[in-house]
């Protein structure tokens, strides 16, 4: 089955919308099933799956709101079905409840969020939700390793029976790029669904059911909930297994950049400029942003030369404390990203720009102060007297 | 509103169930359609277990239970959940008919029913079976009304009747404070997506066996693709309104079933307006007294 798209040769690379790739992807991955509520710049993905699913024999479900999509995914998935949902972190705000439950219920979900910015970092690791869970966060930073990750994750998802969310962003979901979706075939198998349900086991005496509060059917051994909940906590390092990243430039790095997504590729374009000019930079670009790449960054924050680590981020800086725990004190650790806005409300902004990027890296490896983020003259808090001595 | 017993007796003499009766010997053990046990986790004098003996029964009547699915809310009715059996899952409180939506698209020829309380669909769910009805959504909607949160306790619901005393409306639900209930089986009925919108109750054996009727329709119209179906029970909750276990069915009579009144709400996408369910409960009741008076019910009907 061909699913490039339509206006390009079946089995070449065509230009195509990062939001139609990811959604070619879910679908070849065996992704039938999605509901979603619109919101930029999530939209265009609902957009395509609205148009593309029908015809791959699934189904599309324009929800009311996302606490109804992510119910009906919730009942898509119980079926032994490959679903998902999404949305930009505002939305999957909404949806955190569900999370945490279909979490306990083992069920595989996948979540797309075309954020805006990185300011959903904690909520993509931490969870908004209630109790004890993870969900393994893959950041693809560009549509071709979307295309892989959205496929990965579909298949991480059945592997561990646990969500797993694609953190993209507005430039994800909307570059073209020229791409060709082909269907990974992953080499492990994975088991069969013996626990979904279809009815047919309804009225025989061993009738099924998903549940995560941990209640069983009469006569057979019941977890309850706490247990249910010592079941997934006791999965969580097995689940961690599955980290990646990727690393360059680090055998003679005097200062090391960690970045993540879309800005992540603005870094390492960077770096690489700022390396052919003599500077001794190298970067980790964690992949997996749960599991957290500690190990990677530890080990680069090592390094024979390091002197600094840089944390690059469009947010007020979050993934910085996964950084430190990595880095472990081995080198002082410095935010060096920033809220970006350019008056979209997309989060990208202008800090994302080349100029701007390398010279935020060049300011931390060279010890100079950091250059004001772009709007921070304009919007940037101004301390009140009241305020400038912390409560004794 | 009273609900003093006329006659008071010692509920012991009434509801002793600790041993059979002198004479009273085992003729067959009675295990009905679709349960895996006799025994359940409500209450005495609940009303949940004989309306899910009711849809059970149905399921089991029409020969589709080995095609059907079951979305639980969350309430006392959820440990049905481990009794019942059916293909289940386990939704969140007041989102059983999004995850029944999930359900019914993936596997079209099954029989989706959800099973919600009122605190469940009408207050925390209220915009998820509205929307599920407006849809049209091929599946059946099942509410057990109380008129109270009978697993945190006995708390005020959104259907809640004026006058109701709750744990937290003492002195009676007063609508300058609290607001009014809401006639949930009504305001689907409007819904051009809903096909079959009934309410029954299981307060007596007559209504018992009409409320089988309403779960037949219900689910024949979700067999037939007609779409969004519906039945809400209302179901005594005597722990939660306090008061004697077997005073129960009356008071549910005189107050849920004073305001949510029993009837068939839409049928053939023809809408029936309380005014007009009113009045033919009326009727009957009428008819079922002359009937007496003549010397005994009529068998058919």
């Amino acid at each position: 089955m061909s699913l490039a798209s339509p206006t390009g040769t079946p089995a070449g690379r065509s230009l195509m919308e990062g939001s139609e790739a990811l959604v070619r992807a879910a679908i070849a991955a065996g992704c039938r099933f999605f509901a979603g509520y619109p919101m930029t710049p999530f939209t265009e993905v609902l957009e395509h799956f609205a148009r593309l699913l029908p015809d791959a024999g699934g189904v599309c479900v324009n929800a009311e709101s996302e606490l109804e999509a992510v119910g009906m995914a919730w009942g898509a998935l119980a079926t032994g079905a490959r679903a998902a949902t999404g949305s930009t972190g505002q939305g999957l705000s909404l949806m955190q409840e569900s999370f945490s439950e279909i979490t306990l219920a083992e069920l595989p979900l996948v979540i797309f969020n075309m954020a805006r910015g990185q300011q959903d970092y904690y909520q993509a690791t931490r969870g908004g939700g209630h109790g004890d869970y993870r969900h393994i966060v893959l950041a693809p930073q560009d549509v071709a390793e979307g295309v892989e990750l959205v496929q990965l994750a579909f298949h991480l998802a059945d592997k561990w029976r646990n969500p797993v969310l694609i953190y993209g962003d507005y430039l994800l979901a909307h570059t073209q790029e020229s791409i060709s979706v082909e269907r990974i075939d992953f080499a492990e198998p994975l088991p069969p669904k013996t626990w979904a349900v279809d009815g047919s086991t309804s009225g025989s005496g061993r009738s099924k059911s998903v549940t995560p509060l941990g209640v069983a059917k009469h006569g057979q051994p019941a977890m309850g909930q706490e247990g249910k909940a010592q079941y997934g906590a006791t999965k969580i390092p097995f689940m961690e297994r599955e980290v990646r990243s990727e690393s360059e430039w680090l055998d003679d790095a005097e200062t090391v950049i960690v970045a993540f997504g879309s800005p992540a590729k603005f870094v390492k374009y960077a770096i690489k400029q700022l390396r052919a000019a003599g500077h001794r930079i190298g970067y980790v670009r964690p992949i997996t942003l749960w599991p957290f790449p500690y190990e990677a960054v530890a080990a680069a924050a090592r390094g024979p030369h390091v002197q600094r680590v840089g944390s690059f981020e469009l947010c007020a800086g979050q993934m910085i404390d996964d950084v430190r725990i990595g880095v472990a004190g081995a080198a002082p650790v410095h935010f060096i990203g920033g809220v970006s806005t350019d008056g979209s409300g997309f989060g990208v902004g202008r800090i994302l720009d080349v100029e701007q990027v390398t010279a935020r890296v060049l300011a931390l490896h060279q010890g100079v102060e950091q250059p004001t983020v772009p709007g921070y003259e304009t919007f940037g808090y101004e301390i009140q007297p009241h305020q400038m001595e912390p409560t004794r | 509103m009273s609900t003093t017993s006329a006659n008071p007796t010692p509920l012991g003499a009434v509801l002793n169930t600790t041993r059979a009766p002198t004479g009273a010997r085992v003729v067959e053990p009675l295990l009905p359609d679709l349960l895996l046990t006799q025994e359940h986790q409500m209450c005495p004098g609940c009303g949940e277990p004989l309306a899910v003996r009711c849809y059970l029964d149905v399921l089991a009547e029409l020969g589709v239970a080995n095609r059907s699915i079951a979305v639980a809310g969350i309430g006392c009715y959820t440990s049905f959940s481990g009794t019942i059996d059916l293909d289940l899952v386990q939704a969140l409180h007041g989102r059983a008919p999004s995850v029944a939506t999930g359900v019914k698209r993936m596997l079209p020829d099954s029989i989706v029913m959800t099973l919600q309380g009122d605190g469940d669909m009408v207050n925390e769910g209220l915009q998820e079976v509205l929307h599920t009805a407006a849809r049209g959504e091929s599946i059946t909607v099942v509410l057990l009304n109380n008129g109270v949160f009978g697993e945190t306790g006995g708390h005020m619901t959104a259907t809640s009747v004026i006058g109701q005393r709750t744990k937290n409306s003492l002195d009676g639900r007063d609508p300058s404070y609290h607001g009014y209930p809401i006639l949930i089986g009504d305001l689907i009925a409007q819904l051009q997506g809903a096909a079959y919108v009934a309410r029954g109750s299981v307060h007596n054996a007559g209504a018992v066996a009409r409320t089988k009727k309403m779960f037949r329709r219900a689910f024949e119209a979700q067999i037939n693709r007609e779409g969004f179906s519906f039945v809400e029970v209302l179901t005594m909750c005597p722990t939660g309104w306090f008061i004697p276990t077997r005073e129960g069915p009356q008071y549910m009579t005189e107050t849920l079933g004073e305001v949510h009144i029993m009837g068939e709400l839409k049928v053939d996408g023809r809408v029936h307006t309380t005014e007009e369910i009113h009045a033919e409960n009326v009727a009957r009741q009428t008819e079922i007294e002359a009937q007496l008076a003549r010397g005994g019910l009529d068998t058919e009907g």
